[in-house]
């Protein structure tokens, strides 16, 4: 089947299977392997895009149920001249990623916590990031990543095009 | 002002945080266009006699291009346990065609063009087995009832030390006895495995793996397959975690490269989640019986500690941990009397390898359990005992009975440090008033001082690594490292070290790893060997390229080299005295090739220690723990970058808390695994954990030049027996004694209930 996808930012349009999860549609059919896939059950959260708005789990979505939509994947964070998004920035100098593979997945999921709240507690940052697994970090210092994006302002809580759409 | 010491946020993030790492599975190398994809069929019976693999309708199902069974592989020698002093015939068939031993037994590999037709076709291959009795546990395995190995006729497959004499615990006043379980838990990096193999026309392999150390993997994949290792070339791609799971090779990425062979086409293969369960390295799985006798004024004489180790169904790295766990056993305690045992068996369950600590937390477990057993039975203060008990500071070297040599030491102040940052005597008081209101919400303190050894291997084992420095004509550098970075943060450690001695700034300067051609030699990332060895290697390397520098710079500058200094500013040498004149690193590269590769030897390795106090409410209705505070002393020596080694700390807490609350694999007993998905293996996840209180603390170590000692285990290891021990202390009032791990609501609701005498089962 036919599936038309903006994918950050981009529109394309593609054939693929019906069965095709939105996770393999994005790192095989559109070559965006920052989405990484660390489980089979919907536990980790490395999959996390944002979906018209919402961060969601793409190994949970199929690619022809987002046909029409408007994907944002880390790839599309960053500015055109390369500047980081405040959400990728504050992980950078918080140190909130280390081996880096739920990293694609959980800034996008921090930025969907600050969509929700712009301004959360330690534990508001906790509880929603709950679906978001990491071994490395403990999540310490992602939790002050993304309090400290919250201090950015608004932008923090926004995918690129989700700004341009308010604007 | 130097840049060691200081934080400074990782080169490697802008990349990671714009386009992702790549990871094996994110390779687009053209030679791996059109790579067939890897599908394994798995034994779904723990134990068992394979009657029959047919794999004809497999053959048949839409883009299966071949189903490699056992006969496929028959010119290939079983993999060997590689441990010179194991039984020969411990060995692992590639392909299962005779007998199965665990859930995940590999019985074929499915070959397709798309990676969805291998799941669809894996599930046609008809595997007829014939159920034997399974092992599950160690006393099961101990009891040899049902052996593994037939031919080796016993399931012991090593044992070390003696049982203590008779008298061992003669003339003490107190002896508390208790079995305490290790439980086995899985690493669960992020990153499941992943291999990709191509072959050449020149006969070689190229075998890109997620693993901890490429140079050890491509001798392992060489040894198995009986290939020169010349003909092997293997590549480390971004790794999203290790933890001791990727040290080394898995027969899985030989497979990859073995039936790449065979169907002369590229192969690739990644695991599914709940492949990766079963099919992955478990890791601890010890079963502790433990002794411990002295006094009544708090005086420890005596302890014992015999372990038997669950190896699984082939022998890995399970062999050798109880070693390193009798190496460590006594801790930082000054016992006069100490004796281990141990045993390593083997059941019809997934095999234990290295886990974050490996060997070393089950040690101190062991022993800071056993030191609040008895505080607990002489009624003393957990830390009370600990003070008097503990090795007394020491910065000449102190070798222990069971023949580890500490480098430099001081427990009691760490000690001292943690209790204080925490709060301890208002947190008692608050706990006694607690206790006596009879709050539902209990209030629990545990505590752990901790030793521990790092940099125990290297290449071939010795405590050496290999670093590679050239500085370019264009001013850049770029360093080759035998380390193996999966998140530890070596592109910006070892470029700080260099650019700390050459002046060359750190976004300048490329950290290459992990390619077997481009660096031959290397111990790989484990053992928190990495910055005590590679680290220094890199320091080594860069002294040494000044001095050739200096060499050169005084022909060229017709000085005389001792006037020479290193200019950072310049980023190469100057003439002392005179400002300005000089030549750089990079004009020296310019005339001839700046170069230099060494080798670091350690004197010995190095034993960081600490002290951690884990504060826990306990909900004594439910038994819910729930951990409120995690304050942690750890002193690694001297830091390079606390940004780095913070985040060390906080991982390790993490996962030290998580085996002490959460996590556990569990078999039925017909050795089915139950906790083979992240829905069923309860990761820890940020809800379940506090934000981390770390107290600094840095005691420089002798045996290498940067002073540093190994940080990536240990806050595992002293994190894993405060908050099990802190979960016991909220409920100790109402006559809990011991809780093992994981300390789930059931277990500390059922103690509850015991210790009332209400039953409770």
């Amino acid at each position: 089947m036919q599936v038309s996808i903006t994918v950050n930012g981009q529109q394309r349009t593609d054939e693929v299977e019906p069965r095709l999860l939105l996770a393999h549609y994005l790192r095989e059919t559109c070559g965006l392997t920052a989405t990484n896939i660390g489980c089979d059950t919907t536990s980790c959260g490395a999959c996390t895009v944002v979906v018209d708005g919402l961060s969601v789990k793409s190994c949970t979505v199929l690619a022809a149920s987002t046909d029409g939509g408007e994907v944002t994947t880390l790839e599309g964070l960053a500015g055109p001249d390369g500047e980081l998004h405040p959400m990728q920035a504050a992980f950078r100098a918080e140190h909130g990623l280390q081996c880096g593979f739920c990293t694609p997945g959980m800034v996008m999921a921090a930025i969907g916590v600050l969509a929700d709240n712009p301004d959360p507690s330690d534990r508001e940052v906790r509880e929603g990031l709950e679906g978001n697994l990491c071994r490395c970090t403990g999540y310490h210092n992602i939790v002050r990543a993304v309090q400290a994006a919250a201090k950015a302002g608004p932008a923090a809580g926004q995918v690129p095009q989700a700004q341009e759409v308010e604007a | 002002m130097s840049i060691l010491g200081t934080r400074v946020v990782r080169t490697e993030d802008p990349l990671f945080l714009t386009q992702g790492a790549v990871y094996t599975d994110d390779l687009t190398d053209e030679r791996l266009t059109g790579a067939l994809h890897a599908t394994l069929v798995r034994s779904t019976v723990a134990h068992g006699r394979v009657l029959s693999v047919d794999t004809s309708a497999a053959l048949e199902a839409p883009g299966v291009v071949a189903v490699v069974t056992a006969a496929d592989l028959a010119d290939l020698t079983p993999i060997p346990t590689g441990f010179p002093f194991v039984d020969a015939k411990y060995t692992r068939p590639w392909l299962a065609s005779d007998v199965v031993r665990f859930v995940g037994d590999i019985i074929a590999v499915v070959l397709t063009e798309e990676r969805y037709q291998g799941e669809d076709a894996a599930e046609m291959v008809a595997v007829d087995i014939d159920p034997l009795p399974a092992v599950v546990g160690t006393v099961a395995s101990a009891s040899d009832e049902v052996v593994l190995f037939p031919e080796v006729g016993t399931n012991v497959i090593a044992s070390f030390g003696e049982p203590a004499p008779d008298d061992f615990f003669d003339g003490c006043e107190v002896v508390v006895r208790q079995r305490i379980i290790n439980q086995r838990v899985a690493p669960v990096p992020l990153e499941t495995r992943a291999a990709s193999a191509v072959w050449g026309a020149d006969g070689r392999v190229t075998l890109w793996c997620s693993n901890q150390g490429a140079q050890m993997a491509k001798a392992q994949v060489a040894a198995w397959l009986g290939l020169d290792p010349a003909l092997v070339h293997l590549i480390t791609p971004a790794v999203g975690g290790g933890f001791g799971a990727k040290i080394g090779a898995d027969p899985e990425f030989a497979l990859v490269a073995q039936v790449s062979k065979l169907v002369q086409r590229p192969v690739r293969w990644a695991e599914s989640r709940s492949e990766n369960l079963v099919g992955m390295l478990h890791g601890r799985g010890q079963d502790h019986q433990i002794a411990i006798g002295g006094r009544r004024d708090g005086t420890i004489e005596a302890y014992s500690l015999i372990a038997d180790q669950d190896a699984g169904a082939y022998p890995r790295f399970a062999v050798v941990l109880p070693t390193l766990t009798m190496l460590m056993t006594a801790g930082v305690y000054a016992f006069p009397k100490v004796h281990a045992q141990a045993r390593v068996l083997a059941t019809n369950t997934t095999s234990i390898g290295a886990y974050r600590g490996a060997g070393r937390p089950e040690a101190t477990a062991a022993v800071e359990r056993a030191v609040d057993l008895f505080a607990a039975e002489i009624g003393m203060d957990p830390a009370e005992v600990r003070r008097i008990n503990l090795i007394p500071p020491f910065d000449t070297p102190h070798t222990t009975s069971m023949g580890a040599t500490y480098d430099n030491g001081d427990y009691a102040a760490a000690l001292e440090k943690a209790l204080a940052a925490a709060g301890y005597d208002e947190l008692r008081a608050e706990q006694a008033r607690r206790r006596e209101a009879g709050d539902v919400r209990q209030l629990g303190i545990g505590l752990s001082v901790y030793v521990e050894i790092t940099g125990a291997g290297g290449e071939s084992g010795a405590p050496t690594e290999d670093a590679t420095v050239e500085v370019h004509p264009d001013g850049t550098a770029t360093i080759l490292t035998g380390t193996s970075p999966h998140g530890q943060g070596h592109a910006t450690a070892w470029a700080m070290i260099a650019s700390d001695q050459l002046g060359i700034p750190l976004d300048k300067i490329t950290v290459l790893h992990g390619d077997t051609d481009l660096v031959p030699k290397g111990g790989g990332t484990m053992g928190s060997r990495s910055l005590q060895q590679g680290g220094a290697a890199v320091h080594q390397a860069a002294g040494e390229l000044v001095e050739l520098a200096r060499k050169r710079a005084a022909e060229k500058l017709e000085a005389n080299p001792e006037d020479l200094v290193v200019d950072l500013g310049l980023a190469g040498l100057a003439v002392r005295g005179t400002p300005g004149v000089g030549v750089t690193f990079a004009e020296l590269a310019a005339d001839e090739q700046l170069l230099v590769q060494t080798t670091f030897s350690a004197a010995a390795p190095t034993f960081p220690f600490g002290a951690h106090v884990v504060v826990v409410e306990v909900d004594v209705e439910s038994g819910k723990a729930e951990v409120v505070r995690v304050v942690a002393v750890d002193d690694a020596g001297t830091i390079l970058n606390p940004l780095l080694a913070d985040g060390q700390r906080h991982g390790g807490l993490a996962q030290g808390v998580a085996q002490a609350l959460l996590e556990e694999v569990l078999y039925d007993e017909d050795g089915n695994p139950t906790t083979s998905t992240l829905a069923d293996y309860p990761f820890i996840s940020a809800t379940e954990l506090p934000s981390f209180e770390l107290v600094d603390m840095a005691t420089p170590t002798p045996m290498n030049p940067l002073g540093a000692k190994g940080i990536g285990e240990a806050g595992t290891i002293g994190s894993t027996p405060a908050t099990q021990n802190a979960v016991i202390d909220a409920v100790a009032h109402l006559g809990v004694r011991h809780v093992d791990m994981p300390t789930t609501p059931m277990r500390v609701w059922r103690a509850i209930q015991q210790a009332a005498g209400q039953g409770g089962n």
